[in-house]
């Protein structure tokens, strides 16, 4: 057959036609399209009924109530519970982000043991056994002090079992993390006598001097702060932000007054010596010590001479000091940051006795003096021989950090076995190398933890918990709240791994020991012993998932103004200054979306982390241009302390005071978790421990440093 | 079957003087919606985030310098006039994304979008993101997603919804108990409700008993200065991102500070002071 020009042409025009009419083509796109989109591997939850679950979230020392959202019974969200007395339905984006922790990459699965540098799987049977046996073979030896363990807090019955254990064992060696309450606790205990704690009205003061506190960065209890900072426009209450950077409640205050990092304490107590020399106090429950603390402050903190310490004008010191009088309801509050790393009793009493001149204790808008939270009665505890020669003896350190640093000191092993319960030495404490050192001398190290983080990585056995949607326990309120809540977590689902909770694992432990210290812990199960402890409000607990302690009026709950001791500051004791002789200053810098302790964030709250903050796997740190010579903005450096030195990029920032850089908390994790670890460096690796005589605290909030460009 | 037929304006007023820039938004928004996350989100051009908080900053050296934080959703454009033909909808040439005539939520429908990406580009607010990838969760995590949103695919764009599945349910609900019409409380998205310092109003923009509208007070006559702005805030400390575009944004701002309020455009030297007291900011 001949192909002409006419059948070329008809035959191509009948094939375009045929090919638009016919619907293979459109099939075929939208196939495509179809199955080009449906992944397999794309998850198609699972629906359901929808059900919601009340706790508590303990990420951090808030305690707010949440509300767990339940889609065929699996939690699918978390929410800030309306009406709880803490947060009232507003929630920080860690708890929102919970969930994750529950599939945490690097959570403990089941219990663990070090077999050369692996850990290896073990039944829970044989690891409690396997503990057992180790700690027998202590108390055998005679010396049950060599049992020694690092918890968290104090508070709640979780911390007090422990507290138990080690008390039936034979061991006064219990250390606690440092944190926001257990300096405030130190502070009243100084201020005004054993058994106290301080809160802060802020929802009610209408003058807020804070010395640091990051009202809005996590201090406290921070939905707390966020819903007290947020009320004080519609209250017409003015909050002064003193710090070396333009924070983000630097930002909100109605003013921000820079001051040199680490002069707190200084421009506190300038401050009362001008409330002092215009008379302008209220003594009347003034003990000890007021007139040898007026001298002293006469003396040495003239406000000329704090001027020039703080780097601020004499004027403003007056200016702040008359607004801070003339207030009706003023209120100075300590802690810089969160208020928990690299904090000074110095600056705590300095800046609360700032509350006790202007006669606020105890009032609405003031500080409170409150007793500690007391809910909880045990059993007597029942001491065997071998316990009451360990009663006897010495603590080893007054706080953990001194207790890591005569660790790394001696020679031989002061202890023989560790407990390391929901704390993270080995990244939160300042040179944590030091720390991961003081652990390898420690022959046997027991991790309780929910995560195979830096300090489970040091241990010899992990011991796997029960995260807090898992978990039953009861959480008071503290960290500078003014009511005290006792909240009940409860499990929200059944655990996802072969999980226990503290409490249970510790009854476990102490029935394989035997003796007298199965009989104190002669419960069941961790629930029973909760029951037990809590008999006085466990009702109301059980019930509303919250108590209010004590439930009384306000007035009778406070009756007038303490005493106020002032012996501690009349000695005027001594500052403690940042290490080192280099020209700038590395400060810490909390960041709300960073944790910064225990437990590591989570992957939402990394994604948050802002670009100025973290780019790719390079820490950022800020800089006034005015220091910044030589460097670029977006640039890379060295930054080099007396402790390490790190390669980081550089952000020029107008919000901090020239001669000072800063660098985020939270960041440079090192354990397995791609999500979140090696992202930065850990800030802490930089700053080397500075232990204030007195109070053992740990006061390093900085430390010297140079910046270069590489 | 659409119960409840009134015609609503959905919207926000986001307070910046009570906005911390904590962050509780962003992650709210992420664990309703099922957002994924991968191993580096710091480059924030692919990070997907359909709440992001920027940081503002007044431009002054220390120690006058001040700082904000603008949380920017989807705006949910009505488009100019208010006739629903947002930027991002007029060039969709899939109908993936859609005008809510009954809601004012602009729709992305994800299994009809093919990844053109010409909304991306047709945004000025860069509320919209590409899934360059896959979305992976670690193993088990996927137990917490939601089925009330679809995960998406690779190859597909996404954006703020206004959490509509939330007014879906509560749709249902009210039609479930022979209601008519939905309270303000019982619709509200995950990042108003997150909000720990209440910087987020929502509500629905025509109803005068909702806080948003009387927060924001729209004005019902277009603007005279400008034909194509509707609704602008008669509020003087309210304004809109790029007002004067006539995209006609439902996210409003509030603010007494006025660098903050300036800076929801960008102004030519002295043109700010011209139109500053003209509700708030110029629309010319």
């Amino acid at each position: 057959m001949k192909v002409d020009r006419r059948s070329f042409l008809g035959l191509g025009l009948g094939a375009v036609a045929g090919v638009v009419v016919s619907p293979v083509g459109l099939k075929l796109t939208d196939d495509s399209s179809i199955w080009t989109q449906n992944w397999p591997w794309t998850p198609v939850p699972v629906d359901g009924e929808v059900s919601y679950d009340s706790s508590v979230c303990n990420l951090c020392p808030g305690n707010c109530g949440i509300s767990v959202r339940k889609i065929a019974d699996r939690p699918v969200k978390i929410e800030g519970l309306a009406g709880y007395p803490i947060n009232d339905g507003g929630a920080c984006l860690h708890g929102i982000a919970g969930l994750q922790y529950l599939y945490d990459p690097a959570r403990v699965k089941t219990p663990l043991i070090k077999k050369g540098d692996k850990f290896e799987k073990i039944s829970w049977e044989d690891a409690i056994t396997l503990v057992a046996g180790k700690l027998a073979n202590i108390r055998k030896g005679g010396a049950p002090q060599k049992l020694a363990c690092i918890t968290d807090k104090t508070q709640g019955s979780v911390p007090k079992l422990f507290d138990r254990f080690l008390t039936a064992f034979g061991s006064p060696n219990l250390y606690t993390m440092p944190s926001l309450e257990s300096c405030l606790e130190l502070t009243a205990q100084t201020l005004h006598g054993n058994g106290n704690t301080l809160g802060f009205d802020l929802e009610n003061s209408d003058f807020i001097l804070s010395f640091g506190a990051g009202l809005i960065e996590g201090w406290g209890s921070p939905v707390s702060c966020f819903k007290a900072n947020a009320s004080r426009k519609k209250r017409g209450a003015k909050l002064y932000q003193i710090e070396p950077r333009l924070s983000n409640t630097a930002a909100c205050a109605d003013k921000w007054i820079p001051i040199k990092p680490g002069t707190e304490a200084d421009l506190a107590l300038g401050i009362c010596a001008v409330m002092i020399k215009n008379n302008q106090f209220n003594s009347s429950t003034f003990k000890d010590g007021f007139n040898r603390f007026a001298i002293m402050v006469r003396n040495k903190y003239a406000p000329a001479k704090v001027a020039g310490i703080c780097g601020i004008k004499v004027a403003d010191i007056e200016k702040i000091a008359g607004q801070f009088v003339m207030a009706k309801r003023p209120l100075a509050i300590p802690g810089r940051g969160r208020g928990r790393n690299g904090q000074s009793l110095k600056e705590f009493a300095a800046v609360h006795t700032l509350n006790c001149l202007v006669g606020n204790l105890n009032q609405r808008g003031g500080a409170f003096v409150m007793a500690k939270n007391d809910y909880l009665s045990f059993p007597e505890a029942i001491l065997d021989g071998v316990a009451e020669v360990g009663a006897g003896q010495e603590k080893l350190a007054g706080s953990v950090d001194e207790f890591v640093t005569k660790l790394n000191a001696a020679g031989k092993p002061i202890v023989d076995a560790l407990f390391v319960y929901n704390a993270n030495p080995c990244y939160s404490l300042n040179e944590p190398k030091r720390v991961k050192q003081a652990f390898k001398k420690v022959p046997f190290v027991v991790s309780f933890s929910s995560f195979l983080d830096e300090t489970a990585m040091e241990a010899d056995v992990i011991l796997p918990m029960n995260t807090f949607l898992e978990r039953t326990e009861d959480v008071p309120s503290q960290a500078g709240l003014t009511k005290n809540v006792v909240g009940l977590i409860r499990p929200v689902l059944k655990p996802v791994f072969d999980t226990k909770d503290p409490g249970d694992a510790l009854i476990f432990l102490a029935r394989a020991l035997g003796g007298s210290i199965a009989q104190n812990f002669d419960w069941e199960t961790y629930a029973d012993c909760l029951g037990d402890v809590t008999a006085g409000i466990w009702d109301s607990l059980s019930e509303n998932g919250h108590v209010l302690v004590p439930p009384k009026p306000f007035k009778e709950f406070f009756e007038g103004p303490p005493d106020v001791d002032f012996t501690f500051l009349a000695t005027n004791p001594s500052t403690v200054q940042a290490q080192g002789d280099f020209g700038l200053t590395l400060i810490p810098i909390d960041n709300m979306r960073l944790l910064g302790a225990m437990p590591a964030d989570s992957p939402f709250a990394i994604k948050t982390v802002s670009d100025k903050v973290l780019i790719g796997k390079d820490i950022v740190v800020e800089i006034n241009p005015q220091t910044a010579r030589g460097l670029k903005d977006g640039g890379d450096a060295l930054l080099t302390t007396p402790v390490g030195a790190a390669r980081v990029k550089v952000n020029f920032n107008e919000g901090i005071m020239p001669g000072v850089l800063g660098m985020v908390r939270g960041l440079g994790h090192t354990f397995d978790n791609k999500f979140v670890s090696n992202k930065g460096v850990n800030v802490n690796d930089l700053i080397g421990p500075q232990i204030e005589s007195g109070s053992g605290l740990d006061a390093a909030f900085g430390i010297k440093a140079k910046i270069s460009k590489v | 079957m659409i119960q409840d037929k009134k015609e609503h304006k959905f919207g926000m007023v986001i307070d910046l003087d009570k906005c911390t820039g904590c962050g509780s938004c962003m992650v709210s928004c992420m664990s309703e919606n099922n957002i994924p996350f991968k191993e580096d989100e710091s480059r924030k051009k692919d990070s997907i985030t359909w709440m992001r908080v920027y940081k503002l900053t007044n431009g002054k050296s220390f120690p006058d310098i001040q700082i904000a934080y603008l949380p920017r959703p989807c705006q949910h454009c009505s488009g100019k006039g208010g006739h629903g033909h947002s930027p991002c909808v007029s060039v969709c040439p899939a109908t993936a994304t859609d005008y809510g005539y009954d809601t004012g939520i602009v729709s992305q429908i994800y299994t009809r979008c093919f990844g053109c990406r010409y909304c991306m580009g047709a945004c000025p607010y860069h509320a919209r993101y590409f899934n360059w990838w896959d979305p992976e969760w670690p193993a088990g995590q996927e137990k917490y997603l939601s089925p009330n949103v679809s995960p998406r695919m690779r190859g597909v764009v996404e954006k703020c919804s206004l959490c509509y599945h939330r007014y879906q349910a509560a749709r249902d609900k009210a039609y479930y108990e022979g209601r008519d019409d939905i309270e303000e409380s019982e619709y509200q998205t995950a990042c108003t409700t997150a909000c720990p310092a209440g910087a987020i109003v929502f509500g629905d923009l025509n109803d005068p008993s909702h806080m948003v509208h009387q927060i924001v007070k729209p004005d019902p006559h277009p603007d005279p200065m400008n034909k194509y702005v509707v609704d602008k805030s008669r509020n003087p400390k309210v304004f809109r991102l790029l007002e004067r575009l006539g995209t006609n944004t439902k996210i409003y701002y509030l603010s007494e500070r006025e660098w903050v309020r300036k800076a929801g455009d960008n102004y030519l030297d002295g043109e700010w002071d011209k139109v500053k007291n003209h509700h708030g900011s110029s629309s010319k």
